[in-house]
C-alpha cells in the first residue's frame, strides 16, 4: 500500500490545481456559464496546450499515458474549480469508448485531435425512458445501402451543444431493453436529420437533448461491433463514474473549506457560530463524508482502467454511491451552516450544492447504484 | 379518545370541499400543482374568492371578518385547499401581522389595517432578519430614533420574502440602544413607500427572486404606526413567531406534493416499469408517508392541547422541524423521479403560461429548482437548530 503521489502526478497535479485557480475564479465562471459556448474556449485551450486533454491517452498517440489516478489529479482540480468545460464527456468518456472500439482508421483520424483537444466528443447514451440504463435504447439504427439510418431521441446529452461528433447508441437488433442489439455510432451533430434543443444545466453547464430523424450515416460511423456495444458502454461509463467521484470530490472539499470558514468568521449571539457543538458536529459529519468520498474516489481510480470484472464494477457501484450520497449530505449542510446567505446566487457555495446534488442525475444516481452493487454482492 | 373526525367536522370539510370544487379557478390551481411561480395577481384573485366566503382570515375574531373555526377545522380547511391546489396564502398580512395588531395594536390601528389586509389593498411584508442578526435575531441593529412626532429609521433588513410586491412592512427596530439584547426593540409599521426606503433584489441559487434586502435610509414613520409599547416589541415579535412556526410545518402542502410524487412516479418509468413499482423507490416513498402520517397526528394533538384560540407554545417547533424535514425530503425524491432531466435548467419552461414544446413533461421543468429552493425550510423563521434550541429550554427544561 502506498498512498502517495510520484513526482510526476505530482507535477500533474499542480499544473492542474495552478491553471484553475489562475483562470476560473469564481466572477470569470459566471461569465463563461452565460456565454453562448456555456464554458471557456480559451480555458479549453489552455487544458490542450498544457496536454491535460492529453492525459489519458497513450504515448504514441501524443498522449501522456495517464491511468486512472492521473484522471483523478485532474478532475479533483476541475471539479474545485466548477469548470465548465466537458473534459469529462469528450476525454474521459467519449475518447475511452473511441479508444476501446474504434478501428484503426478511426483512431488515427480522431484519437489526436480528442487528445490534443481540438475536437470534442459527446457521449449521448440516455433516453426519456431509460432511467441510466445503458441497456434501455429505443433509438434505431437500420442498415441501408452503405451505411445506416438512425432515428430516436437522446435525453441530456451534456456537452452535446458544442461537440464536434457525438457517440449515439441506438438498436440494431432485438428488444428496447435486450443487452444485445446495441451498436454505437459517430454522428456529425450538422448533418442532415440531426436537430437539438440546447439548454443550460442546473449546474451551469450546457447540454441538448437530441433528434434523429432519418440520420444518413455512412458505414465508417459505426463504433465497434455491431450489435455488441454495451460491454464497452458499461466499462467506459465506469470509467467516467471514476472521473466524476473526483470532479465531486473537489467540489465537497470547496464546499467544506468554505463552510468551516463561515463557521470560524460569522458570530451569532456574541461568538464564531462555530463554537457551538451542534455546529461542529455537523462539520465533523461533513468532513467525515469526505473522508469517505476520497477513500472510494481513490479506489475506483485505481480500478478504472483495470479489468473489466464483476469486482471493478463492484467498485465502481459502490464509489459512485457512497460519492453520491456524501456529495448530497455536504451540499445540504454546507448550505444549512450557512444559512439564507449559502442559498443566494452571487455566493459561490450555492453553485458547489447544485454541482454536488447534480452528481447523481449522470451516470445513475445513488439509488441506482445501490441496486447493481446489490445484485453483485457476494454471499460468501 | 377518538382519532376520527366528529359527524359536524367531516360536514365542515364536504361543505370546504364544495366550495373549492366551485370556486378555485382551474388555471391557478394547475399552475400550483405543477409547482410553477404565482403571480401577485393570482394571489390577489384567490384572495377575494376567500373573502367573499368569509374565509380568508379564518383566525381573527369574527367581528373583525374572521371565523369561529377551532384548530381541527383550520387544519381541514389547509389540507382541503392544498388537496384542491390552491395556493398557500401568503402570510405575512393574515396571518403575521394581523395577529399582533389585533392582541396588542390600539382601536384605530385594528379599524385602518385590518380592512386593508382584507381588501389587498395592503400587501405586507416582514423585517425582521438583518445581515448581523438571523439566528440570533435580538442582536438587531435597525435604530429608530424619536425626533417629534415621528421615528427616524435607519438601517438594513434582509431576506424579505416576496418584499417586491409589498406597500407596507412591519419591523422590529432598535429604539433604545443602552437597553439589553430584547429590550429596547420596538414593534413599527412601516411604509414601503416612504422616501429613504430602497429594495434590492436577492436571486437565490435556483435562480428565483423571492427575497430582498430592504434598506432604510432616514426614513421618517409617524409615532402612531408603533405597535405596542415602545421598547416591548419583543413580546409581540415571539407572538408572531409561534403564530408563523404553526403553520410552517406544512401538513396540507405536504400531503398535496406527495400524491403530486406518486403521479409522478407512476410516469416515470425505470426498467420499462413506473418509478413507484421500483421496490427500492417506493420504500422511500413510503417511509415519507408514514412520516406525513405521524406529523399529521402531532399536529392535530397539539393544536388540540392548545388554549381555545390561543396558539401552542414550543410545541409548534417539533412540528417545524420535522414538518420542513418532510417536505424536504419528498422534494428530493421529486428530483430523483425524473432522473437526468433534473439537469436541465429550464426558466421559460417554469414561468407562469408557458405555452411551448416541453422538454420532458408539465410537471418537470420545476423539480430541480424546487429541491433546492425548499432548503430555506429548515433555515427560515428560525432555523431548525434554533428551534431544538427552544425545545431543549422551554420543553426538555436543560
Amino acid at each position: 500500500m502506498d498512498f502517495k503521489l510520484t513526482e510526476e502526478q505530482q507535477m500533474l497535479q499542480d499544473t492542474a490545481a495552478r491553471l484553475v485557480r489562475d483562470a476560473y475564479p469564481f466572477e470569470q465562471r459566471e461569465k463563461f456559464s452565460e456565454s453562448e459556448l456555456g464554458f471557456s474556449a480559451e480555458f479549453w485551450g489552455q487544458l490542450g496546450e498544457l496536454g491535460l486533454t492529453a492525459v489519458p491517452f497513450s504515448e504514441d498517440i501524443g498522449g501522456f499515458g495517464g491511468g486512472g489516478v492521473e484522471t483523478m489529479l485532474v478532475m479533483t482540480e476541475l471539479g474545485r474549480g466548477l469548470t465548465l468545460e466537458p473534459y469529462l464527456q469528450s476525454v474521459i468518456y467519449g475518447g475511452g469508448l473511441l479508444n476501446q472500439l474504434g478501428g484503426d482508421a478511426q483512431k488515427e483520424d480522431l484519437l489526436p485531435q480528442v487528445a490534443a483537444g481540438s475536437l470534442q466528443l459527446a457521449v449521448a447514451f440516455d433516453e426519456p425512458q431509460s432511467h441510466y440504463n445503458l441497456h434501455d435504447v429505443q433509438a434505431k439504427a437500420e442498415a441501408v445501402d452503405g451505411g445506416y439510418r438512425l432515428s430516436g431521441r437522446k435525453a441530456v446529452v451534456i456537452g452535446g451543444h458544442s461537440a464536434g461528433k457525438i457517440i449515439v447508441s441506438a438498436r440494431t437488433s432485438g428488444d428496447s431493453r435486450d443487452e444485445t442489439g446495441i451498436s454505437l455510432f459517430l454522428i456529425d451533430p450538422n448533418a442532415q436529420g440531426v436537430s437539438r434543443r440546447v439548454y443550460p444545466t442546473i449546474d451551469g453547464r450546457k447540454g441538448c437533448d437530441l433528434f434523429l430523424d432519418n440520420v444518413q450515416v455512412g458505414a465508417d460511423a459505426l463504433l465497434g461491433e455491431i450489435g455488441n456495444a454495451l460491454p464497452a458502454m458499461r466499462y467506459q461509463q465506469g470509467r467516467a463514474i471514476a472521473a466524476q467521484c473526483a470532479d465531486a470530490l473537489g467540489s465537497m472539499d470547496e464546499a467544506c473549506k468554505l463552510t468551516l470558514d463561515y463557521l470560524k468568521t460569522r458570530k451569532q449571539f456574541g461568538v464564531p457560530i462555530g463554537k457551538f457543538q451542534v455546529l461542529q458536529h455537523r462539520m465533523v459529519d461533513m468532513q467525515t463524508e469526505l473522508e469517505q468520498a476520497t477513500s472510494m474516489a481513490i479506489l475506483a481510480a485505481t480500478f478504472a482502467d483495470g479489468e473489466d470484472n464483476d469486482e471493478r464494477s463492484r467498485i465502481i457501484a459502490a464509489a459512485k454511491y457512497i460519492c453520491a450520497r456524501a456529495a448530497r449530505k455536504v451540499a445540504e449542510e454546507a448550505i444549512q451552516l450557512h444559512g439564507g446567505i449559502g442559498m443566494t446566487w452571487e455566493y459561490n457555495l450555492a453553485h458547489h450544492a447544485k454541482r454536488l446534488v447534480m452528481i447523481a442525475h449522470q451516470f445513475g444516481d445513488d439509488d441506482h447504484h445501490l441496486k447493481a452493487y446489490a445484485k453483485l454482492m457476494q454471499v460468501a | 379518545m377518538n382519532v376520527n373526525y366528529t359527524a359536524e367536522e367531516l360536514a365542515f370539510r364536504d361543505e370546504v370541499r364544495a366550495f373549492l370544487k366551485s370556486e378555485l379557478p382551474a388555471d391557478i390551481a394547475a399552475k400550483v400543482k405543477l409547482g410553477k411561480h404565482m403571480s401577485k395577481q393570482d394571489h390577489e384573485r384567490w384572495q377575494q374568492i376567500l373573502v367573499k366566503r368569509g374565509w380568508y382570515a379564518p383566525g381573527w375574531p369574527v367581528e373583525l371578518g374572521g371565523t369561529t373555526w377551532g384548530p381541527v377545522e383550520k387544519h381541514i380547511f389547509d389540507e382541503e385547499c392544498s388537496a384542491f391546489g390552491a395556493p398557500r396564502t401568503v402570510p405575512f398580512g393574515v396571518n403575521m401581522v394581523a395577529p399582533v395588531i389585533i392582541k396588542f395594536g390600539t382601536q384605530q390601528q385594528i379599524d385602518h389595517y385590518l380592512p386593508r389586509i382584507l381588501s389587498g389593498e395592503d400587501w405586507w411584508c416582514q423585517g425582521y432578519s438583518e445581515p448581523g442578526a438571523g439566528s440570533d435575531l435580538a442582536s438587531l441593529k435597525t435604530r429608530a430614533v424619536r425626533d417629534g412626532d415621528h421615528y427616524v429609521v435607519n438601517g438594513q433588513k434582509t431576506w424579505t420574502t416576496l418584499g417586491q410586491h409589498a406597500n407596507m412592512i412591519f419591523c422590529l427596530v432598535r429604539t433604545d440602544p443602552e437597553a439589553q439584547q430584547q429590550r429596547g426593540i420596538s414593534f413599527l409599521l412601516i411604509d414601503m413607500k416612504s422616501p429613504g426606503i430602497s429594495v434590492r433584489p436577492i436571486i437565490t441559487l435556483d435562480g428565483d427572486h423571492e427575497v430582498n434586502e430592504v434598506f432604510f435610509d432616514n426614513v421618517r414613520v409617524p409615532v402612531e404606526n408603533l405597535v405596542g409599547e415602545e421598547n416591548q416589541g419583543w413580546t409581540c415579535a415571539k407572538y408572531l413567531l409561534t403564530h408563523e412556526r404553526t403553520g410552517l410545518a406544512g401538513i396540507g402542502s405536504s400531503k398535496a406534493v406527495l400524491a403530486h410524487l406518486k403521479r409522478i412516479a407512476m410516469k416515470e418509468v425505470c426498467d420499462g416499469k413506473p418509478m413507484l413499482e421500483d421496490p427500492l423507490f417506493r420504500a422511500q416513498v413510503a417511509e415519507v408517508e408514514m412520516q406525513l402520517m405521524a406529523i399529521e397526528m402531532s399536529t392535530l394533538r397539539i393544536l388540540a392541547a392548545a388554549k381555545e384560540g390561543g396558539v401552542p407554545g414550543a410545541e409548534s417547533s417539533i412540528l417545524k422541524v420535522k414538518g420542513t424535514e418532510i417536505r424536504q425530503a419528498i422534494t428530493h425524491l421529486l428530483r430523483k423521479v425524473i432522473g437526468p432531466y433534473a439537469l436541465p435548467f429550464l426558466e421559460e419552461e417554469m414561468q407562469l403560461g408557458y405555452d411551448g414544446e416541453l422538454l420532458h413533461a408539465d410537471y418537470s421543468a420545476s423539480l430541480a429548482g424546487d429541491y433546492f429552493n425548499m432548503r430555506k425550510l429548515s433555515i427560515f423563521g428560525g432555523s431548525n437548530e434554533i428551534q431544538k434550541n427552544i425545545v431543549s429550554k422551554m420543553i426538555l427544561e436543560l
